[in-house]
């Protein structure tokens, strides 16, 4: 990939990191993979991945459907095995600093006819707060109850999970998110299947998330609101196309070798508003 | 009530209502994550694991019963995995084929043994022997407080109630966990919540369970008692802890009121012998599972994936 060794895609800062690299990754960087390599089967889904994520970065993971988004970020969390390479939480492995990050699966993965009402989902995201061998108690209803008040959905607490619309289940999942008071969110595809009053709710909560100091990374699809949404992009296909801040990095080259010939070039103009 | 009661019925009863919760409280989590099918699977396949522990072994004792089902598990799901990857078909064909396999062999295994030696048939395997688990030296109720009288119950009553303490206490300890890891796995992995490691626990108790059950009441009892009692818990509320009581609540019913009626029941209708417990226990569990499909509060509950999308939007 001759992409990847475009001087101008790399963040020198970056290089400058990458040089102090050593089996603790980069302390300062939220998630930092290297050489990341994912299959099903005999097709890598992912090769040889690269990436390190700036600290307080609102970052979008964008790339064709099949090219290994979510892979990446359930292969960054240990949920999906990889063939090969490192990844780092904050410079540590991610089993000793599972606190800090509050993950947030496809909403479509789940069952929703599951019996719980909408606090109990909520109160998953306690579950380290809880503790082994305990229960919820007083405490993390009430922190429970905050936090679906932050995403709006006070009055439904008590309602079961199966009776929401696609939007309000989303909301649940950001407020289990929020719940566990995390300092990286990793959001596969948040907007998915969202009403667009729902999704103003969630980013106007996202952008308050990382306004406090927190790293917020979403897998998203609709690249018309990439640069009104997120400062950072990430752009994958199998392998690493891009990446840097929406101004350098998401430009029409970079979306043209991401997206192939599925992209018309009308849209490509349209989306990367910086094109260089 | 009579002292037949007490030296006939009493122990049967008991037996009957130990088995059955014990696999309904497990079942509760094999529907919800869609792994009826297993309890299913390692109840038939356990057979002749225990068939050929009993033939090396010469006895009816639960250990070596144990360690033959166990075999068997593990033994299957090598196979499992053989047929999923050498035959390339999902993994739900590959247990169908692996489990009626091996079941079948079970039997034939059976057929070809000596049952005069001990008392092992396919019916026992189906149906178990509830019915012949008295208590001889329980002549009255007098009797539950006589030490003599006690050490002569059947031991498949202290067996399946260490049983369903245990799998009690599994449920009690990894609440948290089992419950994050059926809704949403790869949130649980995400937290450290273990899904694959309680995935498993669950499974070696679903094992556990069906085993222990098997000798006393059959796999009848076991596969309907995993699905049955939690399918129609699950339509009376929309809460886990609920739906665990209400589970007990029908697996205690069925028990009861299946073994009255496979007692009793012919007799009323003017037939002259009773008939299976175990089949009519089963049987009452799927008919209040009937009942309630009609009249549950919950009914919206179990429903088709296309509903989700049909959910009304704000």
């Amino acid at each position: 990939m001759a992409i990847d060794n475009n001087p101008q895609l790399v963040n020198p800062q970056l290089v400058a990191l990458d040089c102090v690299a050593s089996a603790h990754g980069h302390p300062e960087s939220p998630l930092s993979i290297s050489g990341l390599t994912v299959s099903y089967g005999e097709k890598p889904v992912l090769f040889s991945v690269d990436f390190v994520t700036p600290k307080d970065a609102m970052l979008a993971i964008i790339g064709p459907n099949g090219a290994g988004k979510s892979t990446l970020i359930k292969a960054s969390l240990g949920i999906v095995p990889r063939i090969s390479g490192d990844v780092t939480v904050f410079g540590e492995p991610y089993a000793d600093v599972r606190h800090r990050i509050a993950y947030v699966p496809q909403r479509a993965s789940v069952d929703w006819d599951f019996p719980a009402t909408v606090l109990d989902v909520v109160i998953m995201g306690l579950y380290r707060e809880i503790g082994f061998l305990r229960f919820a108690g007083r405490k993390h209803r009430d922190k429970a109850m905050e936090c679906l008040a932050r995403v709006g959905l006070e009055s439904f607490a008590h309602r079961q999970i199966g009776q929401l619309s696609g939007g309000q289940q989303q909301r649940v999942f950001l407020a289990r998110a929020l719940a566990q008071d995390a300092d990286l969110y990793i959001m596969d595809e948040p907007f998915a299947g969202v009403d667009a009053a729902t999704e103003r709710a969630i980013i106007s909560v996202l952008k308050e998330v990382n306004a406090a100091g927190n790293t917020v990374m979403c897998v998203h699809h609709d690249l018309a609101t990439v640069p009104e949404y997120f400062t950072h992009v990430l752009m994958v296909n199998v392998r690493k196309i891009a990446d840097g801040p929406v101004a350098t990095a998401f430009t029409h080259e970079n979306l043209q070798t991401a997206y192939g010939g599925r992209l018309q070039m009308g849209q490509v103009a349209q989306f990367a508003a910086t094109g260089s | 009530m009579s002292n037949d009661f007490v030296q006939l019925s009493l122990m049967p009863l008991a037996i009957g209502v130990l088995a059955c919760i014990a696999c309904a409280l497990l079942g509760n989590f094999l529907v919800l994550r869609r792994q009826s099918m297993i309890g299913d699977a390692v109840s038939h396949v356990a057979l002749p694991g225990i068939v050929l522990a009993v033939i090396l072994s010469g006895t009816l004792d639960v250990g070596p019963m144990l360690v033959g089902a166990a075999g068997a598990a593990i033994v299957a799901a090598l196979l499992i995995e053989l047929v999923r990857k050498v035959g390339n078909v999902e993994p739900g064909a590959a247990i169908g084929v692996v489990l009626t396999t091996l079941f079948a062999s079970g039997v034939l295994l059976l057929e070809q043994t000596d049952t005069s030696k001990v008392h092992l048939d396919v019916e026992h395997a189906l149906y178990g022997n509830l019915e012949s688990l008295i208590w001889l030296a329980g002549d009255s109720w007098g009797s539950l407080l006589d030490p003599q009288a006690l050490a002569e119950i059947p031991p498949q009553l202290p067996r399946l109630a260490i049983v369903l303490v245990a799998v009690s206490a599994f449920i009690a300890i990894f609440w948290k966990e089992l419950v994050i890891g059926t809704f949403d796995t790869a949130f649980a992995d995400s937290i450290g919540a273990r899904p694959q490691g309680v995935g498993f626990g669950l499974i070696v108790m679903v094992a556990v369970a069906a085993v222990a059950a098997f000798d006393a009441v059959g796999s009848i009892i076991v596969i309907a008692m995993f699905i049955c009692p939690p399918s129609a818990a699950r339509l009376m509320t929309d809460r886990m802890p609920a739906q665990i009581t209400w589970s007990v609540v029908f697996a205690t019913l069925s028990a009861v009121f299946g073994y009255i009626l496979a007692g009793y029941g012919p007799l009323w209708i003017g037939a002259t012998s009773s008939v299976s417990a175990a089949g009519m226990i089963a049987t009452v569990s799927g008919i209040i599972l009937g009942i309630v499909c009609f009249i549950g509060p919950k009914r919206h509950g179990i429903r088709g994936a296309g509903a989700l999308s049909a959910a009304p939007a704000e």
